[in-house]
């Protein structure tokens, strides 16, 4: 009986398709649309760091030792008014955290673009598979699903040393098990269809069934919640670089500007370290709260 | 005991009791307003199809209605006393333990991780002050008396090590605790196999008689009702489109819909004679014709069903809401 | 039940085993440790010297077995930096950890069961929906940015609690604590809020979800059938069945709640175990990071164990059985 009223509830919503539901979805939330927004213009900031930053952050002749620890506001000794104050070396951190900005959403998009790549070939191989293949895979899978991703990527980083491109390959290698499984189990779901059935009949190539029916109607569910875990390879990489074994010093990202500023942050030049926080959890918290509504309006699960 | 010993007050009189289910689009009446009693130790079938309101009208008795469904007019009254007025507290009071309810899906009914002990015994636990041991002893005895053995050891036990037909003893068993003075039992019997389904109402029927426990038995299954009730209530679109004695409304029908449910019934129809569907479906609960909302359906329907909504017609304990009725027949 | 628990430490075996060739080859294999350990001004004789007693002329495979010889021993290699055992060295670091993440977990559950159930009662309620948007915070937010904001709020701006470190300790069978000292727990207080944050949030989002999802059960609407008050139903019906996920994903966050000690620890100097790591990438001191990710194994499968024993015990549905695990 009630399963009756919850039903009938339901059709009233049922009849309009599913991407204008979604647009509709975010745009009547406020906080998913100001999310949205907030992005963009991050990402904006970041693409025209070069053309608008008043400082070229990682040319050291152009800083001035002088001008070291500045607050906002004040005005130095080449005349440059620094309107979020400098940092230990007279950097401008306006300037500063604009590149910051560049190489965080560098790090974070290349290393979900990498593991998405990844787990999604070995996901749809274990589903199409099957048998040793998949039992080997997912053994991997949940063997590395079994350890927090900071400890891996840690002690992986502890080995290979640090740089843009390690932390990208570190991030990838805790992240690719996630969309693997879930891969694997859409494309499980897709592989039963009876299309599928069809085209394996036909004698069409493997690689063709895999690359063009498998994958396009099974990835749906592994992209949304990428779009989340951009904000946790970022997150990711901001911590690692926090402490010290992410990003090289020569091309800080947020995480390594807030590192650099916690000495001072008990001295009260808090500027140093708040103003790229403040930047990194804008841009995280945007990103996980319009993963977030993404993630509800196509009804995923999280992995 | 039966009715006649008890004409002046009725255990329970429902009048125009309304439901409504409230959507995007305006609340619309899952119970239209009906009017029934039930008299002390009788057993009042309640049938009708899926969505015809019938399950709605048990949960709005003891005032169970969650959003999106609320009961919003009609008196509701429990030995004279308006059960839609009284507190929260006090209908707790009175639910499991004067009204007592048994549901549709064994399976679901029973909390998967607490133990059967648990759950009958707070069903006494809750209303009276009596210590745990004395409340399992209790417990013990009900399962007795529904036929299952071994009760000592079956209350330690969960419910997923019970087979349906079980599960469903345990939630008579449970209604007894506490000898209500109304059970209502919400198609109990629909989820189990017709063997089992047998047991359980020879045990409700015996158990009612035994104890004057007053019984509304709602189902879509009329060949039930005739093994089992005294009276029947025929619901349709939210109204109580039939009622009346048992033997009455099921050999001399008058409305329409109660002759298209028993002509469609297997079990009630004459060996050798066609089965017939009533034509279509029941309509959507916001979708209902104007006027009278069978008559889409009807086979005997005429212009002024569509214009004015059918009043009740009484025929001395026989009543029934139809413009153009099955002709009176005398009894055979 | 034993056979069970008997395939189990044959499963644990072997992730300790797949581990150690895991890390061992990571971290031992990539670079070349003798650049590291032999100080550049030393000679070639010396260099050779060290090259054998560290048998690192010996194959890749040999020195691994050596490795595992010495490890089923309990020897886990000498700290580079420090000079002592590397298992004794993390482990007179553990207490500190442990400290901060029991205390983490206990406040995970005593805050975010009460609260989660709060908010699952009446999820679309005002204060529900400011709970749950606190929770987004919560887990979204960068670990370390928290504790460096905790800091500069409560020690910095408020002058509450101490900035950073451990506070006095007592020996409290056998092991040094500082959970029983005034000033041992002042210390403790931001560092293990910082740990708790992200699980507090986690266990009011599970157990909000859940109870939203059980009150709709019809096991819920048959116990307010049966005249249960509201107090038993949410206390034991709901709660029982919500006790169940709550534990698994508290066992699943003990693990991460130990690798992000580290950050916590990095944050608040705090003498634990995962300073420790950090500090020993950092001097490259490798039998010390090979030794606390054995370690470190070694705890979290003896907690999922624990675990799936505890939650066999709650849900009268799961038998332990082997065969199926």
């Amino acid at each position: 009986m009630t399963a009756d009223i919850e039903t009938f509830a339901k059709t009233a919503e049922a009849n309009t398709p599913l991407r204008m539901q979604v647009l509709r979805n975010i745009r009547n939330r406020p906080t998913a649309s100001g999310a949205a927004i907030a992005i963009a213009i991050l990402v904006l900031l970041a693409l025209l760091a070069p053309v608008i930053t008043p400082q070229n952050p990682y040319d050291l002749a152009s800083l001035s030792v002088m001008d070291n620890r500045l607050a906002p506001g004040e005005t130095g000794m080449t005349g440059i008014t620094y309107w979020l104050g400098t940092d230990a070396q007279g950097r401008d951190m306006l300037s500063a955290i604009l590149y910051g900005l560049r190489t965080s959403l560098l790090v974070g998009l290349t290393a979900t673009a990498g593991a998405l790549a990844i787990g999604s070939v070995a996901g749809l191989l274990a589903a199409h598979f099957g048998g040793a293949v998949d039992a080997l895979l997912m053994r991997i899978v949940d063997f590395m699903l079994g350890f927090p991703s900071i400890l891996v990527a840690l002690i992986l980083l502890s080995s290979i040393g640090r740089g843009v491109d390690k932390v990208v390959v570190a991030i990838m290698l805790v992240q690719w098990a996630q969309y693997a499984r879930l891969m694997r189990a859409a494309a499980l779901v897709e592989r039963r269809k009876e299309y599928i059935e069809a085209a394996l009949n036909f004698g069409l190539p493997t690689r063709h069934i895999l690359l063009f029916h498998l994958l396009p109607n099974s990835i749906g569910s592994v992209l949304v919640v990428a779009s989340i875990s951009v904000a946790s390879a970022i997150t990711l990489e901001a911590t690692l670089s926090f402490l010290g074994v992410g990003v090289p010093v020569t091309q800080p990202s947020l995480g390594l500007l807030i590192a650099n500023g916690f000495e001072f942050l008990l001295s009260g030049q808090y500027w140093i370290a708040v103003f790229p926080g403040i930047a990194l959890v804008l841009l995280v918290m945007s990103l996980n709260l319009l993963g977030d509504r993404l993630r509800r309006s196509f009804n995923v699960r999280g992995p | 005991m039966n009715a006649e010993f008890t004409q002046d007050a009725p255990l329970l009189d429902v009048q125009g009791l309304k439901t409504v289910i409230h959507l995007p689009d305006g609340a619309w009446p899952a119970v239209d307003g009906i009017d029934f009693t039930v008299q002390r130790g009788e057993v009042l079938g309640l049938v009708g199809e899926s969505g015809s309101g019938k399950s709605v009208t048990g949960f709005s008795i003891v005032q169970l209605m969650d959003s999106p469904a609320e009961v919003i007019a009609g008196r509701v009254l429990f030995n004279n006393e308006d059960l839609r007025l009284a507190s929260e507290e006090r209908l707790r009071s009175l639910r499991g333990n004067r009204i007592a309810m048994i549901f549709q899906d064994p399976l679901m009914t029973l909390n998967p991780v607490l133990s059967i002990g648990e759950q009958m015994a707070e069903a006494i636990l809750e209303h009276r002050d009596v210590g745990r041991q004395e409340a399992l002893r209790a417990a013990a005895d009900a399962l007795v008396r529904v036929g299952i053995s071994l009760p000592e050891a079956r209350l330690r036990q969960y419910p997923h090590e019970f087979s349906g037909g079980m599960r469903q003893r345990v939630a008579i068993a449970t209604a007894m605790l506490n000898a209500p003075d109304l059970i209502i039992a919400d198609e109990p019997t629909t989820a189990l196999d017709v063997t089992i389904q047998s047991q359980i109402l020879f045990e409700v029927q015996k158990l009612a008689r035994d104890s004057g426990t007053a019984v509304i038995w709602i189902t879509h299954d009329l060949a039930v009702v005739a093994e089992l009730a005294d009276r029947v209530a025929v619901m349709y679109s939210g109204r109580i489109v039939e009622i009346g004695p048992v033997d009455e409304v099921l050999d001399r029908s008058r409305h329409p819909y109660t002759l298209g449910l028993l002509r469609s019934s297997a079990a009630m129809v004459e060996p050798g004679q066609r089965l017939n569907q009533i034509n279509g479906m029941a309509p959507r609960i916001d979708a209902r014709p104007s006027g009278c909302p069978f008559r889409t359906r009807c086979d005997r329907a005429m212009s002024i069903c569509a214009e004015q909504d059918p009043t009740p017609t009484i025929d001395g304990r026989h009543g029934f809401r139809c413009h153009n009725p099955m002709p009176q027949r005398d009894a055979a | 039940m034993a056979t069970y628990i008997l395939q189990r430490l044959l499963q644990s075996a072997g992730v300790m085993l797949a581990v150690s060739v895991a890390v061992f080859f990571s971290v031992y294999g990539i670079g070349d440790p003798i650049e590291l350990l032999v100080p550049p001004q030393a000679g070639a004789a010396e260099r050779l010297e060290l090259i054998q007693r560290l048998g690192l002329d010996q194959p890749a495979w040999q020195q691994y077995l050596t490795f595992m010889g010495n490890a089923l021993h309990g020897d886990l290699g000498r700290s580079f930096a420090h000079g002592v055992p590397a298992v004794g060295l993390i482990l007179s670091r553990l207490p500190a950890t442990m400290e901060l993440v029991l205390l983490a977990l206990s406040l995970a559950v005593l805050v975010g069961v009460p609260l989660g159930l709060f908010a699952g009662l009446d999820p679309h309620g005002k204060p529900a929906r400011l709970i749950l948007a606190c929770t987004v915070v919560g887990y979204s937010l960068p670990n370390f940015w928290k504790g460096m904001m905790l800091i500069l709020l409560f020690s910095v701006l408020l002058g509450w609690l101490p900035t950073a470190e451990r506070g006095e300790t007592v020996t409290v069978l056998g092991i040094r604590t500082s959970l029983f000292t005034a000033d041992g727990l002042r210390h403790l207080v931001l560092p293990a809020l910082n740990l708790a944050i992200p699980n507090v949030a986690l266990v009011i989002r599970l157990v909000a979800t859940g109870t939203t999802d059980l009150m709709t059960q019809e096991f819920v609407k048959y116990a307010r059938a049966k005249g249960v008050r509201p107090r038993r139903i949410v206390g034991r019906h709901v709660l029982r069945n919500i006790l169940i996920p709550v534990v698994t994903v508290v066992g699943i966050e003990f693990g991460s709640l130990v690798a992000f000690s580290t950050v916590t620890e990095t944050v608040f100097a705090w003498p634990g175990m995962g300073k420790l790591l950090i500090q020993s990438i950092y001097q490259l001191d490798r039998p010390v990071v090979v030794a606390y990710v054995m370690l470190a194994t070694f705890l979290f499968i003896s907690v999922n164990l624990l675990v799936d024993i505890l939650y066999a015990a709650l849900d009268p549905r799961v038998k332990l059985t082997g065969g199926a695990a």
